[in-house]
């Protein structure tokens, strides 16, 4: 059993590359989706019934259709409309096109339940444009959101092992070439998820922290 | 597509449905178990059950099924793709579970459960009877919710050769040569199923909600 945990040691730069991989795909399709999202919130809740429809059509798609269909869409129907794209961005776009539905509604979600009070006190202040959304709107609403969207972080990162499927060279792929090369099952995929729960320990520490200091700061 | 291809998707459909299925009905009673050992905070065990959880939740399926399928044959456990796949499914949708009836626990009135105690109902009686009632309830959006993402992750039991709806269309896709139309109909296929899970959530919310305006 030693052994074979050595072996995986003795692979580890496959295996950190992969892990670099999942951290770079998954980081930046998070700000992707998330800048979508924002860009898609708005449109969501929007008084043209044509904007809103759409927008909602797009966003409730994407949540019955599973990633991995999705994923394979992109993939391989991309290419008949003359598109081709290599694994990379094909696992990027779809990874970032998907979430970005979810964080739209996470942030319609915490939009909603926010108090219009400060936003009228903020303009009677003569805040407006950027400097409202910036002081007045932005922190309260990350405050709001911020939780969920850790969790949806976590699931970034998860939805990003899928793309092993298509031969991204992410984390689980690196582990599944580790196993198949030397036969070393479970040593391989045994460290391959404890990576992942680093991972997303990272990021439950970072969203609390965001939250200590938003708190000590209010 | 040919009938036969629209036969095979079907016959995928009645795969996905049914592992997803059987994950939720073995998922839910032990997750409510696991919840229930980290509230009555048992020595070892609690600790045991938060790591577990912990690690679960944060474990792609896909990395948790190539572990299952590859190392417990190297461990002297023969298992087969849909055993693994059940397994794998188990195991993540009850890390799910746990932390859902968990925070039904936490959130549940304590003078209740000691109002119980006084009238002499024991341990078994007094959970069945008074607690069990009331998490259901409030945690059956959550385990909905859960339901819906354990479908939505089903297309990874692939990796150990399951044919599940998005595979049955991939392998169509590849041998005409023309993948999008089986995965439209995949999308057709899933989209009722989950729909009619998210509408179930919302009419269960919806139902609570007036009957907490109501009382």
């Amino acid at each position: 059993m030693i052994h074979d945990f050595g072996i995986v040691w003795s692979e580890r730069g496959l295996l950190l590359s992969g892990l670099a991989n999942t951290a770079i795909l998954s980081a930046f399709s998070a700000i992707g989706a998330l800048l979508l999202g924002a860009a898609l919130a708005p449109a969501l809740m929007a008084r043209h019934r044509a904007v809103s429809w759409a927008a909602r059509g797009f966003v409730d798609g994407m949540r019955c259709v599973p990633f991995l269909l999705f994923a394979y869409i992109v993939y391989y129907g991309f290419p008949s409309f003359g598109v081709r794209l290599d694994n990379w961005t094909t696992g990027l776009a779809a990874l970032t096109l998907y979430n970005a539905a979810y964080m739209a509604e996470i942030l319609r979600g915490a939009w909603i339940v926010q108090p219009r009070e400060p936003l009228e006190a903020g303009v009677a202040f003569g805040f407006s444009g950027i400097g409202l959304f910036r002081r007045i709107i932005l922190p309260p609403l990350l405050l709001a959101a911020g939780p969920v969207i850790g969790n949806q972080m976590i699931q970034i990162i998860k939805d990003s092992a899928f793309l092993t499927i298509i031969a991204l060279p992410e984390l689980t792929h690196a582990a599944s070439s580790i196993q198949s090369r030397h036969y070393v099952p479970f040593a391989a995929f045994i460290t391959a998820v404890f990576l992942y729960w680093g991972l997303c320990l990272i990021i439950e520490a970072g969203v609390n922290s965001i939250g200590r200091v938003a708190e000590a700061r209010r | 597509m040919s009938g036969e291809d629209i036969a095979a998707m079907l016959q995928g459909a009645v795969v996905t449905v049914s592992l997803s299925l059987a994950g939720i009905l073995i998922g839910l009673p032990i997750g409510l178990g696991l919840a229930l050992i980290r509230w009555a905070n048992i020595p070892v065990l609690a600790q045991f059950v938060t790591v577990y959880v912990s690690v679960l939740r944060a474990t792609p399926l896909v990395t948790l099924l190539l572990l299952l399928f590859f190392a417990l044959p190297n461990v002297g456990v023969p298992i087969n793709p849909i055993s693994a796949a059940i397994l794998g499914l188990v195991m993540n949708t009850s890390a799910f579970n746990c932390e859902v009836w968990r925070s039904a626990l936490m959130g549940f009135p304590k003078d209740q459960y000691e109002a119980a105690q006084s009238v002499g109902m024991r341990a078994g009686l007094r959970f069945r009877r008074i607690v069990l009632p009331q998490i259901i309830r409030v945690s059956l959006p959550g385990l909905v919710n859960e339901m819906s993402l354990l479908i939505k992750v089903t297309p990874v039991l692939a990796v150990v050769g399951v044919v599940d709806i998005t595979r049955a269309a991939v392998r169509i896709g590849s041998d005409t040569y023309e993948p999008l139309p089986p995965m439209l109909f995949a999308v057709a296929l899933y989209v009722p199923i989950v729909f009619a899970l998210v509408s179930l959530q919302r009419l269960i919310e919806r139902r609570q909600m007036a009957a907490e305006a109501a009382a």
